[in-house]
């Protein structure tokens, strides 16, 4: 196996542990890219989706900007946002929050909407406010579903802050297009396989906050 | 004016392209794949319902798939395909099948037992039953699939410049730094979103053509349970 021979040359290398070019650093980077687009992303998307959902409102509006958000493309974005913002953290954000809006958006909505409403009619005739049943009782019963808004918007963002090595920032897409241009095969795939893994670590990382977040009973139905 | 539109719509020598051929680079690029995706899911969901205790590790392994990106896929992909076409799309088909198997499962389990059984009492074998009953039926939740793979796979092509001047519209963005040309990149950005607009529209298009029995109004109620797995 020609690529594993490479993964092990590149993972055993001491030089690619230490220093700011070293793994350790890339992928701490590349972990900060991602929370801070995924909390940019999640403090659009989730307030909006909750709202819109929970009156059953504004379906048509969300599918339009999710589709509008899923025809800009990323990578032409990034380029784009550099030539106009010039090098820096912004123009990495805004393709990747474009990215991760419409799953958060599409996914909350669509998952408050699915909340079976004979428990919400009982909590309004009880003479709960709308903001606790929202809370307190369409919320619990729609998170394993936002949760998977949320994750798949998390691996996408993962999986495109790569192309922010590609305007000059680091990150763990700093050895793919690095070794790209090198020549040196070992550097990218040793690059595309961290990030193939965090990937990972992220599904498994969303896996788990399900097991804890979610209420047993809504996870036997 | 004029000279904006003809600066905007001249491609570099080096892309051996016009703008009309890239566009259409871009589009085989993106389509073949979801067609090749199609095709794969339509069997594997098939035996996904005929076998439930299959659809979930289908769906984990698809899941894990699609979690690797795509310019890791790429390049693992050139040590066997070489800086080609292919490299691109062959990621691209395997992502379509994290979107189009949950689809099509949904679709055709959603075909309600009466029916079924209506089927089976007119004397429908169970190939024409797929094929005459179950799919139309689960046709607007597969369009919905559809959509989202064919517009992010229009979108993805793009990073395909990175291995080789592989990514069709994509390519431009390179070439707009080189030669330093802005237009150009704006070319590929409004190039792309539009052709993605454009197929979207159209697949609603064929949805409406493909299901004359359903209202145009309750077309977007019907097709939301596909929209949830396909927000990814």
């Amino acid at each position: 196996m020609n690529v594993l021979n490479f993964v092990n040359a590149f993972f055993s290398d001491s030089a690619h542990w230490q220093g700011y070019d070293g793994i350790p650093a890339r992928l701490g980077e590349h972990v900060q890219y991602t929370l801070e687009a995924l909390a940019l992303a999640a403090a659009i998307g989730l307030p909006i989706g909750l709202v819109t959902g929970h009156y059953g409102r504004g379906g048509n509006a969300l599918s339009l900007v999710a589709t509008a958000g899923r025809a800009l493309p990323s990578f032409g974005l990034l380029v784009l946002m550099t030539t106009l913002l010039g090098f820096g953290m912004l123009p990495v954000m805004i393709p990747l929050v474009v990215l991760a809006v419409p799953p958060i958006l599409v996914t909350t909505y669509e998952a408050m909407r699915s909340v079976d409403p004979s428990p919400v009619d009982a909590a309004r005739g009880m003479g709960m406010h709308e903001s606790r049943i929202l809370f307190q009782v369409e919320l619990p019963v729609a998170l394993p579903l936002i949760l998977s808004g949320l994750r798949s918007a998390a691996i996408q963002i993962v999986s495109t802050a790569t192309i922010a090595a590609y305007v000059s920032l680091g990150g763990l897409g700093r050895y793919i297009v690095d070794g790209l241009y090198q020549r040196n095969y070992e550097k990218v795939v040793g690059g595309a396989t961290l990030v193939a893994v965090l990937a990972l670590v992220t599904l498994a990382l969303f896996w788990a906050v399900a097991r804890v977040a979610v209420s047993p009973g809504v996870r036997r139905s | 004016m004029s000279e904006f539109l003809h600066d905007f719509f001249d491609m570099p020598s080096d892309l051996q392209h016009s703008w009309i051929g890239l566009v259409g680079l871009h589009l085989r690029e993106a389509l073949l794949p979801v067609a090749a995706g199609l095709l794969l899911a339509l069997p594997i969901a098939q035996l996904c319902i005929r076998f439930r205790w299959l659809y979930p590790p289908v769906l984990g392994v698809t899941t894990v798939l699609y979690a690797v990106p795509s310019l890791a896929f790429f390049v693992v992909l050139i040590n066997y395909t070489g800086q080609t076409e292919l490299t691109v799309m062959i990621p691209l088909a395997v992502y379509s099948l994290v979107v189009l198997v949950p689809a099509i499962v949904d679709g055709v389990r959603s075909v309600p037992q009466e029916t079924l059984s209506a089927a089976t009492a007119m004397g429908f074998g169970p190939v024409r039953r797929y094929f005459q009953v179950q799919l139309p039926i689960a046709v607007p939740a597969i369009i919905a699939g559809l959509r989202v793979a064919t517009v992010s796979s229009i979108s993805l092509v793009s990073v395909g410049m990175l291995i080789g001047n592989q990514g069709a519209l994509g390519n431009l963005l390179h070439d707009a730094q080189i030669y330093n040309r802005p237009e150009l990149t704006w070319n590929s950005v409004i190039t792309t979103a539009l052709l993605a607009i454009l197929v979207d529209a159209l697949l609603v298009l064929v949805r409406v053509l493909l299901t004359p029995w359903m209202p145009s109004g309750s077309a977007g109620r019907r097709q939301a349970p596909a929209l949830k797995d396909a927000a990814r």
